[in-house]
């Protein structure tokens, strides 16, 4: 009994430390005040400023696009990479796929900065922007996908061969609906990942091009108004929602027990 | 014409060489059996048959059709692997379904196939599960009627029956034997398990470190064996290092070390003064008391050190009076009484000078 009440009490505690801080900025983003102090009253104006603002609305238009586009790019080759990974076995890819996904931010922001600017002479922008975005996101695709490959008897690819298909009608009707569950996973990594990245857009984003998370960076350098707290609220439920289906998709597939 | 044809096939893995000069001949409609231990290249040989695989020398035909080069999708030969490989995202007629539509049948003709093809293998209320809801037996079942639904030249099936349990083994080994008969497809077995291959097969090629030690019947192979190997490996059997001191047509005099003089079946081609071993099977000897006689031209004393009792025989381990042990079989055929000899019993083993087979080094 009382092990279970410590067991307890460390579960609340441990929670209570992760989750305080987002339901404070969720409370505070229905607050009725300026500052985010003392509880003052209930109220949706932050929102209704926040659909107001042109600035803000265009950075978080900027952030879906580059979000969408770019995961479905880094989706597609980071399958790619992950089948090749698995299926040939090439000594270097793995290590040129994951590199980027072990590196520091910091890092691949400045480096990605100097090969644009000094190497392809780019306009750094949206399509910068995009290019990064799918750089850091293909090496967290392939490992999904290619730790759901790792997983199956290899003979069932082997089988639809002798069996009568091409290599082509192999990859159709085998292959990609046995990982589709990895590919759908490894895209909505890559937007959750690409929606709030903020240290790498920072670097190669340029003048005048804007997302949501370097929007609310500058915001917050005059002071955490109520409607910062409004945009945070936005994209923690969108993020939410995303990791839903994730885990969603990822059930349906364990109880199929494919 | 032999359907399938390997002409000195030889397969190499780096330095090993996995297959070693084999040539074969499978006729259509038989069931041709690979046996031998794990690592002996029957596998490999079924994987170049069905295309995964090419040999480094030799050919391989089909119908007298050359088979290099065609890939494993354009040939009439399917496959039931090991793991049965079923397509989890299918259900059991979707699986079946699949290489009628990989050969591009009307749907007419593949609703109609599937459900003759369930039936055969007692199967059809199974049609709408998932390969994960079916026992082994049942996966086991799917897989051979995938691989037989379209009418293959030649079905490959690599060790199929090695993950179901003792029982349902057998009750598979009797099922395969009537389907095989049912469909009249060519089947080439493979297997490590050699009662399994005597019981299946038409003819067994026994193989052993990438070459074919001998191809014959079940029966031939079981009573004249060609080497120690293959005496060995199929069965039981006793082998007494002799030299041969006498051949003649009517039979061989041989000299074992400790024992003294054995006769022993003709063996044309052999002459005195060759050394090998007389290769024996435990249901040839005969055991009475030491007292008693049947009198067979072959006698031993010696000591009964082990028995297994199985109900129906027993068998024995006798250790003959210059140290070497033989197992004999007996049968327990007598009413009232399931068991002759107990342990430290002096005992007479004897043959007749007729059985056994010498092998020669």
């Amino acid at each position: 009994m009382k092990r279970g009440l410590m067991l307890w009490s460390a579960t609340l505690v441990t929670y209570a430390f992760l989750y305080v801080p987002l339901a404070v900025v969720v409370l505070f983003s229905f607050n009725d005040s300026e500052l985010n102090a003392s509880w003052v009253g209930f109220t949706t104006r932050w929102y209704a400023k926040l659909l107001g603002d042109e600035t803000m609305l265009q950075a978080a238009a900027n952030s879906l696009f580059i979000a969408l586009v770019s995961s479905l790019i880094a989706t597609l080759l980071g399958t790619m990479a992950g089948i090749a990974m698995h299926r040939w076995r090439p000594p270097l890819l793995p290590f040129l796929v994951l590199t980027p996904v072990a590196m520091p931010e910091i890092l691949l922001g400045v480096s990605l900065l100097l090969f644009f600017r000094q190497v392809l002479d780019l306009t750094l922008g949206l399509f910068s922007i995009l290019l990064a975005h799918i750089t850091f996101s293909i090496g967290f695709v392939a490992i999904i996908v290619r730790a759901r490959l790792a997983g199956m008897d290899e003979s069932i690819f082997e089988a639809a061969r002798d069996l009568g298909a091409t290599p082509w009608k192999t990859f159709v009707r085998i292959t990609f609906p046995l990982i589709v569950p990895g590919v759908v996973a490894g895209y909505l990594m890559a937007f959750t990942l690409s929606i709030d990245d903020f240290v790498i857009t920072f670097f190669v984003a340029g003048v005048g091009m804007s997302t949501l998370p370097l929007q609310i960076y500058s915001m917050i350098k005059v002071a955490v108004t109520p409607e910062v707290n409004a945009v945070s609220t936005l994209l923690m439920a969108l993020t939410l929602t995303l990791i839903a289906i994730a885990s969603r998709v990822a059930l349906t597939t364990l109880k199929r027990g494919t | 014409m032999a359907l399938l044809e390997l002409r000195h096939i030889t397969r190499r893995f780096g330095d090993l060489e996995a297959v070693k000069d084999v040539t074969l001949s499978v006729e259509a409609g038989e069931f041709f059996t690979l046996l031998g231990p794990s690592g002996c290249g029957k596998t490999t040989i079924l994987r170049m048959i069905a295309g995964f695989d090419e040999p480094d020398e030799g050919e391989l035909f089909l119908d007298g059709q050359p088979l290099a080069g065609i890939p494993p999708e354009k040939r009439p030969v399917h496959t039931v692997f090991q793991s049965y490989a079923l397509f989890p995202h299918l259900t059991v007629a979707g699986n079946i379904a699949f290489p009628l539509e990989m050969a591009g049948r009307t749907r007419d003709e593949i609703r109609r196939r599937v459900g003759e093809t369930l039936a055969l293998v007692h199967l059809e209320e199974k049609s709408a599960a998932f390969p994960h809801e079916l026992s082994g037996g049942q996966k086991q079942r799917v897989a051979l009627a995938r691989g037989l639904v379209n009418k293959p030249r030649l079905l490959l099936l690599d060790e199929p029956l090695g993950a179901l349990d003792a029982k349902l083994r057998e009750r598979m080994q009797i099922e395969l034997i009537a389907l095989q008969r049912e469909v009249g497809v060519t089947f080439v077995f493979v297997t490590h398990a050699q009662q399994e291959a005597l019981a299946l097969s038409h003819r067994i090629a026994v193989m052993n470190a990438g070459r074919v030690e001998q191809a014959d019947v079940p029966e031939a192979l079981y009573s004249s064996p060609k080497s120690r190997f293959v005496a060995d490996f199929i069965g039981t059997i006793n082998l007494i290092e002799a030299d041969v001191v006498e051949s003649n047509r009517h039979g061989l005099l041989l000299r074992a070390a400790g024992i003294g003089d054995i006769a022993a079946p003709a063996h044309p081609g052999i002459a005195a003064g060759r050394h090998g071993a007389l290769a024996i099977r435990p249901e040839h000897l005969r055991v009475s008391p030491h007292s008693e006689s049947a009198g067979l031209k072959n006698h031993f004393l010696g000591t009964v050190s082990e028995y297994l009792f199985r109900g129906d025989v027993t068998i024995y381990t006798i250790r003959l009076d210059n140290g070497l042990s033989l197992e004999a079989l007996t049968t327990n055929a007598a009413p009232g009484r399931a068991r002759f000899h107990e342990i430290g019993d002096r005992v007479r083993v004897e043959w007749r000078h007729d059985a056994g087979v010498y092998l020669a080094d």
